[in-house]
Parts: structure tokens; C-alpha cells; sequence
């Protein structure tokens, strides 16, 4: 032990900043890559259940390790490159897909204390970074020299910036409320049980962020980007083995986010529901799981990820003018009157409170 | 030197890198990307110097928006680079004329007495850039905001002005409320009558 | 919190957001409320900026808004004028089927924005308002959009327009550089201690400024867009251009040079006195050689603003009130010009040859008249109002020592005079070629003799000219 304490002490501050942050990302990106790949598992099961059919059951036993022969079946393939294509940006693209979706999770208060990056802007910077998500199917899009590639790529941009708004307004009024842009403040101003979720009276903004949410991520509904019955598979036509494994790893890590800040945001994230429930969180033993914890944060996302998986079962694609017009013209109004609505009752709560309640 | 050092020089680095290449690469998709990279440089620098606010909506409203959509006109046109590069060095010694003089200036005012100030003390760790800039924006320059609001207001009123057309009136177009709204008794009609014998039977 | 002080501006942008709002509800039939309704938000704000009368200054918003004699006179002005500008430009723009409410909203912005520049007391106000109304302008020089040359101007104004804003804001941040503020009263207190002619960095952002400010006033040798942006514009748009703007262009350059810079006079005299010159012998002489009139009355814009600029060098408040003159009649009389322009004008196309003008005595004795009226004027014919007001600026010019640029003043508007006797000429003693009769409605015909009135009146009675003189010792 403490041979490998003067080893530490050796090296060099910066390299050791560098390293404890290094393993702090390891940390939380290899739970992320596992559960993103049992995500495809669920989707597959869950959509299988509900169509009446098994799912994948074959691979181990109930089917366990399927995602594991995925990735080992694609890690195996050829990467083709287009004659035609741009072959820098044609292999930068899913690593642009990719790195935003994983560059996210730094932000998450995972509990209280677990956070690599607690920075004071934490909401604008998940809007920020899952901005960029666009630009690896754009790329992908252009550089494949492909017209259905292409095709894709106007309508993912297009898609994207639209509900990136919608998005946005819906989040502003989460942050009225929290009156603070940290994710872990915003947490911690929705403590005190079940009740003081911000999704009851932000009910409609919660609906508004996660459809805006579910188009961000191209997922069904508003699969128009990848449309496999128009414009075969969109903008990954072209990609295969790792290349296309990477824009599919990115996909689902997207998904985890969305879902992810859902919880957050509208359900207290790591906060236990029972909060108050004293009886029930002394119990001896089980007591514990009623607390607060990483766990109610993990329930609260897979909620999220089964809609994901419920909506694209059970709807059909939306045509492009649809959703165009389901972004602008009703998620957008939508918002902009909830926060209106929102600033009245601040404004009048802070009025009555700055007047000690004089009006009885 | 310290780890905060080694960033700034990091950042600054592929800050400049990638601003010369934007001028200097041929392929404009290219361009734009190194344009996106040296945002993403330059917003870093920023959230170093405390200003994580400008920093962040530096990347959410540059790279997320606008680049977007400058990536969808180059990839629309088909730009001819080599047409636009005619006469580069003709116009290179007053290009580079314009550059000393506006750098000369620069310099000038950097050493005027305005700047000749300590190195601020770093603020605390919770001190909110964003809350310090709301209140700001809101009380001491809501003036001139308000007058920014109504120039985007006529921004996009000429926008829409200039460039929306109504469609032809006989252009078909679909009416989602009417589409929702339907009935299987607007489409289907069902009809009662008579069982009939096969003709030959 | 002061934001009483500024009730006029308030009421005009909530009144043209809701005249954005109701166009959109109206039925083309009914299009004409909406211009009915900007003539009574244009009045309401004139009556509240009326009463806002004031002889003491006052700041409001932080020091970002100030109120002074100069800003309600100059406001009420560009108010008037703007108004007149709705009343002229109706016809026309029912005629070439462009009559929206879109162009009464983007107008009402843009008076918005010279209200914002009159009473700007920063540098950050200064460019807000500046932006706005040239924004705004744009977007009407293009406003026929199915109009290649419109679509061209529009263009061009916008390109150059873009490079100014560029240089006169890279001027301004040198000049907060240095100062360390963007408050006039600050950056004055400071030049006031520098030696101007000395500073480098002093020249160099006053330079910027200067190149930017002749860009949007349109004098030599950035007037380039001048003549090619009023032809391409709808005639209305041209009217607009040439009016109001100047009005807040001269308020702009009273803030900045001599809000800001006054003691920095010595610097922008020198700078100004080519810029002048140039103006005067360019403006004059390229509107001999145009055929057609709105291309000439732009070329004599461009020389009109020579003289307005020429006030400033005399740097005392004589000079300064006689520009402020200058600007303001100069206004009301281009206003009137280009009223005649949209009374030739018809259906299939502009009224913009010279050879328009023939035989208009013939076709419509009474705006003839009124035409030699404003083209005397512009010539500087006594007893109208051009005429005194040149008198004013060539006064203060002497008095302050600069005989030399009175002597090429007076010379280039002799040369001027011919080109506006020439297009009198054809009205009186040519036969006309177009022998279709003209017929306007009522209001227009009552403004345009009103308008006529006033270039006989204003110059017979010195009140404006005393109203300005109080307006610039009050603000100084």
C-alpha cells in the first residue's frame, strides 16, 4: 500500500487530475455501453411481447447474451467505404454520432454526491452538447454521396433544429421553477416526496419535452431520417460493421439521455418518492431502497425507456410535413403559453409573498 | 505549469489551427467543419475565463443552429472553390494591408490605460455567471435588449415578407384537422341487399 | 426607473405589434384598417412626444436614453414626416398591388428606430437604433420582391449598407477601447483630455466612424449605392429613404461628434471638409448628366448632404442649428419631389424619366406648380426655404474662418441650379408626351399643397430656425 502511495505521489499534479477524472469517465461509460446494449435487448423482448411473439431467445439462455453476439458479429465485418465518398468526414461522422451522446452523461447528478461535473450551467450544456447529435447524421449524410444518404440528411437537420426549440421553451420552464440551471439544484428543488415532482404542474411541458425528445433522437414516430420503406435506411445505407454499430450505439446512448434528463427534470431524479414516508424508509433492512438513492434515478429512466419502446410499437410513422407541422405549429405555441402562464403564478406567488399575504 | 495551463494552450492551439484552415481548405464542407471546431475551441476559452454562460450558448446557438443550417446550403450548392479563388493573389497584398492596419489598431487600443488593470480574483465556485448576466440584462440594459428583441421581431417579419408565397389556389394540400376529425361513416358506406344466385348455377 | 420618458417610443412599438397582429386577421378587403390604424398610432405618438415638451435634459434607462429639446423637435419631425409618407404612398401602392401591412409595420419599426437613435446617449444606442432602421429599410427597398431591379437595389443597400454598420461599429469599439466607456458624456470627458491630433488610436476610431456615418448619410466618396438604390426602390421607399433617415442620420452625427467628440473638433473638421467637397462637385455634376429623375434627385441628395455636413464644420452652435435646418427642410422638400413622382407614376410603370416631367403644366397646372416649388427650393432660389437654410449654413461657415469652402459651396450650387431649372424647363415649355390626365384623392392633394405651403412659409418665418437654435444650445 504504501509503496503504491509514493507511486501516486511521484507523478505529476496535472497527470494526476488527468487520471482521476480519466477512470471517473471509465466509470460511468462502461455501465452506459452495457446498458445500452441490454436497451436493444429490451426494445427487442418488449416489442416482441407485445406482438405477440418471443423475441430473441436463442443466444444463451432466454436469449441473454444476443447483444453479445451483435457486437461481436459487427466487430467482425468489413467497413466498406464508398468509391465516391469522402473518405475523412465518411469515417469522422459516426465518432461525431457518437461522442456527444457519451460527452452528456459528464453533467448527470447520478445521487447527491455522485457527479463528475457539477457545473452551474448544466441544463444549457445537455442542450448544447445533444445539439451536436445532428451533425454525425448530417456528415454521415453528405459524406456517403449517396441521394437516399442525403435525403436523410436534410430531413434529420431540418427535424432536429425544429424540435431543438420546442425542447428548449420546455426546459425554460423547468428552470423557472428550480430557479437554477445546476442539475443537482434542480433535483434538490424537487424534494419532499411524490408530490413535489415537477411533472404534475408541468404535466403538458414533460409531454412537449419528451416528444420533442423522442424526434431529436430520429426515433418512431419521427423516423423519417432513417425511413427504411422510402429511402431505404437513410443516412447509414452505406455504413457497416463498426461504422454503423457506432451510429447505433449512439442512438440508444441518446435515448438514455433523454430519458434520463426526463427523470431528472420532471421526476426528482435520484430522490425517493417515499420522501416523508418515515415508517417506510426505518424499516430495518429494505429501508434503505426507500431512501434516496441511485436507484430510484436508474427506475425512473427505465420508465422512460419503456414509452420509448411502447411508442414505437404501437404508432406509425408521422409524414414529414406532419411533423414539421407538429413542431411548429402546436409544440412550440404550446410551450410559449405554459411559460406565460408559468411567469403569471411565479410573478403573483413572489407579489403575495413580498406583501405577506395582506390580500385576506 | 499547471493543468489549467495545459488546456488554455491545448484549446488556444486548435483555436487557431482550425481558423486557418477554415480559410485555407479547399472542400467548403470541410471548412465549415473546421468553423464548428474552432466555436467549440473558442467557447471552451470562454468557460475557462468564468464565463460558462456565453460559452455554452456559443455552442448551443452557433454549432446547434447556425451551423446546421450553413452546412445544409453547402451541401444544397455545388460551389465551385476554384472560381472563388481567381484573382487570391491579386487581392492578397490588400487583403493583407487591411490585416496590418486593423492588427495595428488592435494593438493600440489593447495598450490604452483601460486595460491596464490587476488580474481579476477568481470568483467563487458557485457564483452563477448566467444569474449575474440576467439581472444585468434586465435592469441596467433592458433598453437596449428590448431594442434587440424588436430588430429580430423585423428580421423575421422581412423574412417572411420577402420570401413566403402563397401556393397556387387549385394546389392540393391536406388539412390534418379535417383528417383527424374523420368518421368510417364519411369514407364507408354500407349497403344491405340481397343475396344474388351465381349467373350458370 | 424614468420609463416615462420615454412613453412615445413604448406606445409606437406595442401600437405596431398589434397592427402586425390585427394585419394578419384582416381580409384583403379590409386591408385598409391597417393603414388607417398606423395613421393614428403616427399621431398618438406625435401628440405624446408633443407633450413630452421639455427645456431641461433628462436620462432615463441607466443613462441610456436621453431627453432634450433636440430629440422632441427632431422626433416630431421624422414623426410628420413619416405620417406624410403613409398619406403619399397609398395610391402607389395599391397600384403595383404591393399594398400590405406588412410595409406600414416594417415602416413603423423603422421610425421606431430613428426615435432610438435621436435619443441614443450611447454609443450602444446609437448602433441599436441605426440597425434597426436600416433593417427595416432593406427589407422595403425590396419590398416588390417580383421587381429585378428592387431585388438588385435592395441588394446592393444591403451589401454596402452591412460594411458600414461593420466600420462605424469597429470605430465605436475602438473608441470604448480607449475610453473605457460607451456612455457620450464619458468618451467626451475623455477626449477632452487627450490631445486629438496627436492620439493615433483617437484618429483611427474617429476615422471609422467618420467612414461609417458618410456611408449611411450617402455622401461622396461612399455614395456609390446612392443612385442605384433610389432607382431600383419603389417610389414610396425612395421618398422614405431620402426624408426621415437624414433627419436621424444628422441626430446621429450631433450625438457622436459633437456629444462625444466635441473637443475632438480639430480631427473631424479635417476629415469632414473632403467628404464636403467631393459631395458638392460629384453630387452636382453626375445629375447633369442624368436622364433619369430619380437617379438625379438622388446625385443632388448626395450634394444636399454635403451641405448639411458643412454646418458641422463650422463645430458652433450657430452651424449646428443651421444644419439641423438644412436637414429637416431638406426632408420636407425631397418629401414633396417624390409626392409628384407618385402622382405621374401609373400601372404599367414608374413615372422616373426626365422626359415625364414634360408638359406637366399642361396636364396639371396645380403640380406643376407645386414642382417648380420644390425643385426652386433645391436649387436655393429665394424667398423659399432652400434658400435659407444654405444662407444659415454659409454664415456659420464663414463666420468660423473657412472662406474658401463657402466660395465652392455657392459655386456648385449654380452648377447645381441648372439641372433643376432644366427639368422646370420641361414642365413649362415642352409639349408632353404623355397626355393621359392625373388624378389623386383628395388627402393627397390637400398634403401636397400643404407641403408646397411649407417650403414658401418655413423659409419666411425664422421660428423653425429659432426652434432649432434652442434645441442645440439646450443640448450641448
Amino acid at each position: 500500500m504504501d509503496t503504491l502511495t509514493a507511486i501516486w505521489g511521484s507523478v505529476p499534479e496535472f497527470l494526476q487530475t488527468f487520471i482521476i477524472i480519466l477512470l471517473k469517465i471509465v466509470a460511468i461509460l462502461l455501465p452506459l455501453i452495457l446498458a445500452v446494449a441490454y436497451t436493444t435487448y429490451a426494445e427487442r423482448k418488449v416489442i416482441g411481447y407485445m406482438q405477440v411473439r418471443l423475441g430473441p431467445n436463442r443466444v444463451g439462455p432466454k436469449g441473454w447474451l444476443q447483444p453479445i453476439a451483435d457486437v461481436v458479429k459487427l466487430m467482425f465485418k468489413e467497413v466498406i467505404v464508398p468509391s465516391q465518398a469522402n473518405r475523412f468526414v465518411f469515417l469522422l461522422a459516426p465518432v461525431i454520432a457518437l461522442a456527444p451522446a457519451f460527452v452528456a452523461w459528464s453533467v448527470i447528478p447520478f445521487s447527491n454526491t455522485m457527479i463528475l461535473a457539477d457545473i452551474n450551467v448544466g441544463l444549457l450544456f445537455i442542450l448544447a452538447i445533444t445539439s451536436l447529435d445532428v451533425f454525425g447524421i448530417i456528415l454521415a449524410g453528405w459524406a456517403s454521396n449517396s441521394k437516399y444518404a442525403i435525403l436523410s440528411a436534410m430531413r434529420a437537420g431540418a427535424q432536429v433544429v425544429s424540435y431543438e426549440i420546442a425542447m428548449g421553451f420546455a426546459l425554460v420552464g423547468v428552470l423557472m421553477f428550480a430557479g437554477s440551471l445546476n442539475l443537482n439544484e434542480i433535483v434538490k428543488a424537487q424534494s419532499g416526496g411524490i408530490t413535489q415532482w415537477f411533472a404534475w404542474p408541468l404535466f403538458g411541458l414533460l409531454v412537449v419535452f419528451f416528444i420533442a425528445g423522442v424526434a431529436e433522437t430520429n426515433r418512431a414516430p419521427f423516423d423519417v431520417a432513417e425511413g427504411e420503406s422510402e429511402i431505404v435506411a437513410g443516412f447509414h445505407v452505406e455504413y457497416s460493421g463498426m461504422a454503423f454499430a457506432l451510429f447505433f450505439l449512439g442512438e440508444y446512448a441518446n435515448m438514455l439521455m433523454v430519458s434520463v434528463i426526463a427523470a431528472i427534470l420532471f421526476c426528482g431524479g435520484w430522490l425517493s418518492p417515499f420522501e416523508g414516508v418515515d415508517w417506510l424508509i426505518n424499516l430495518p433492512y429494505v429501508g434503505v431502497l426507500f431512501g434516496h438513492g441511485v436507484h430510484w434515478l436508474l427506475l425512473k429512466t427505465a420508465f422512460f425507456i419503456f414509452l420509448y419502446l411502447w411508442f414505437r410499437a404501437t404508432f406509425p410513422r408521422y409524414r414529414y410535413d406532419q411533423i414539421m407541422r407538429l413542431g411548429w405549429k402546436v409544440l412550440i405555441p404550446v410551450t410559449l403559453v405554459y411559460i406565460f402562464a408559468e411567469g403569471i403564478y411565479i410573478g403573483w406567488k413572489m407579489w403575495q409573498a413580498s406583501h405577506g399575504g395582506g390580500l385576506t | 505549469m499547471g493543468f489549467e495551463q495545459i488546456i488554455f494552450y491545448l484549446f488556444a492551439t486548435a483555436l487557431i489551427m482550425s481558423a486557418v484552415s477554415v480559410v485555407t481548405v479547399r472542400n467548403p464542407v470541410l471548412a465549415a467543419l473546421f468553423l464548428i471546431a474552432a466555436f467549440f475551441s473558442s467557447s471552451a476559452i470562454w468557460i475557462m475565463l468564468e464565463a460558462e454562460f456565453l460559452g455554452v450558448v456559443l455552442v448551443l446557438v452557433y454549432v446547434g443552429a447556425v451551423m446546421v443550417l450553413f452546412l445544409f446550403v453547402i451541401m444544397m450548392l455545388d460551389i465551385n472553390t476554384d472560381l472563388l479563388r481567381e484573382g487570391f493573389m491579386r487581392y492578397l497584398p490588400i487583403g493583407l494591408l487591411i490585416a496590418v492596419v486593423i492588427a495595428a489598431e488592435m494593438i493600440l487600443v489593447m495598450m490604452s490605460k483601460v486595460f491596464d488593470k490587476p488580474i481579476p480574483a477568481p470568483l467563487p465556485a458557485n457564483h452563477s455567471n448566467t444569474e449575474a448576466l440576467g439581472e444585468v440584462l434586465y435592469t441596467q440594459y433592458v433598453y437596449p435588449f428590448e431594442i434587440a428583441a424588436v430588430i429580430l421581431l423585423v428580421a423575421i417579419v422581412a423574412a417572411i415578407v420577402l420570401a413566403h408565397r402563397k401556393r397556387p389556389i387549385n394546389t392540393k394540400s391536406q388539412k390534418p384537422g379535417e383528417q383527424v376529425r374523420v368518421k368510417s361513416s364519411d369514407r364507408l358506406r354500407i349497403i344491405k341487399m340481397d343475396a344474388e344466385k351465381r349467373a350458370g348455377s | 426607473m424614468s420609463f416615462s420618458l420615454a412613453t412615445p417610443e413604448i406606445f409606437l412599438l406595442s401600437a405596431t405589434c398589434f397592427i402586425l397582429l390585427l394585419d394578419v386577421f384582416l381580409k384583403d378587403k379590409f386591408r385598409s384598417i391597417g393603414y388607417w390604424a398606423s395613421l393614428l398610432a403616427l399621431g398618438v405618438t406625435l401628440v405624446l412626444t408633443y407633450q413630452s415638451w421639455t427645456e431641461a435634459k433628462a436620462l432615463a434607462f441607466n443613462g441610456m436614453f436621453v431627453h432634450d429639446t433636440l430629440s422632441v423637435v427632431l422626433k416630431m419631425a421624422v414623426l410628420s414626416i413619416v405620417t406624410a409618407i403613409f398619406v403619399y404612398s397609398k395610391p402607389y401602392l395599391i397600384d403595383r398591388k404591393i399594398f400590405k401591412g406588412e410595409f406600414y409595420s416594417i415602416s413603423l419599426f423603422a421610425t421606431l428606430g430613428m426615435m432610438v437613435m435621436i435619443s441614443a446617449n450611447t454609443l450602444l444606442m446609437l448602433y441599436m437604433g441605426l440597425e434597426l432602421l436600416s433593417l427595416s429599410m432593406y427589407a422595403l427597398v425590396a419590398f416588390n420582391r417580383d421587381n429585378g431591379r428592387c431585388t438588385e437595389a435592395a441588394m446592393k443597400y444591403f451589401v454596402l449598407g452591412a460594411i458600414a454598420s461593420g466600420m462605424l461599429l469597429y470605430g465605436m469599439s475602438l473608441l470604448y477601447g480607449l475610453s473605457g466607456s460607451i456612455e457620450l458624456s464619458s468618451i467626451a470627458e475623455y477626449v477632452a483630455n487627450q490631445k486629438i491630433m496627436s492620439s493615433v488610436a483617437l484618429l483611427f476610431a474617429l476615422t471609422f466612424i467618420i467612414v461609417g456615418l458618410g456611408f449611411k448619410f450617402g455622401v461622396a466618396p461612399f455614395h456609390m449605392w446612392v443612385p442605384d438604390v433610389y432607382q431600383g426602390a419603389p417610389t414610396p421607399v425612395t421618398m422614405m429613404l431620402a426624408s426621415a433617415p437624414k433627419i436621424a442620420v444628422f441626430a446621429m452625427t450631433m450625438r457622436l461628434l459633437v456629444g462625444g467628440m466635441e473637443f475632438g473638433s480639430e480631427g473631424w473638421q479635417q476629415m469632414l471638409i473632403p467628404l464636403i467637397v467631393m459631395s458638392m462637385v460629384i453630387g452636382n455634376i453626375a445629375a447633369i448628366a442624368q436622364t433619369n429623375l430619380k437617379r438625379m434627385l438622388a446625385y443632388s441628395t448626395i450634394s444636399h448632404m454635403g451641405f448639411v455636413l458643412l454646418g458641422f464644420v463650422s463645430a458652433s452652435e450657430g452651424g449646428y442649428s443651421a444644419a439641423m435646418y438644412y436637414a429637416i427642410t431638406y426632408a420636407i422638400t425631397a418629401l414633396g419631389g417624390f409626392a409628384i413622382l407618385i402622382a405621374l407614376s401609373h400601372e404599367d410603370g414608374d413615372a422616373e424619366e426626365l422626359d415625364d416631367l414634360r408638359g406637366l403644366s399642361r396636364r396639371h397646372p396645380w403640380y406643376a406648380f407645386m414642382m417648380m416649388l420644390f425643385l426652386f427650393s433645391m436649387a436655393g432660389v429665394p424667398p423659399l426655404v432652400g434658400f435659407f437654410a444654405k444662407l444659415y449654413i454659409l454664415q456659420a461657415v464663414v463666420s468660423a474662418g473657412f472662406v474658401w469652402l463657402a466660395v465652392i459651396a455657392v459655386l456648385m450650387s449654380v452648377v447645381g441650379a441648372f439641372y433643376y431649372l432644366r427639368a422646370i424647363k420641361l414642365m413649362y415649355f415642352d409639349k408632353p408626351i404623355d397626355e393621359r390626365s392625373i388624378s389623386m384623392s383628395i388627402s393627397f392633394n390637400a398634403l401636397l399643397s400643404v407641403n408646397g405651403l411649407l417650403v414658401v412659409a418655413l423659409g419666411l418665418t425664422p421660428s423653425l430656425m429659432a426652434l432649432c437654435l434652442i434645441a442645440i444650445k439646450q443640448s450641448i
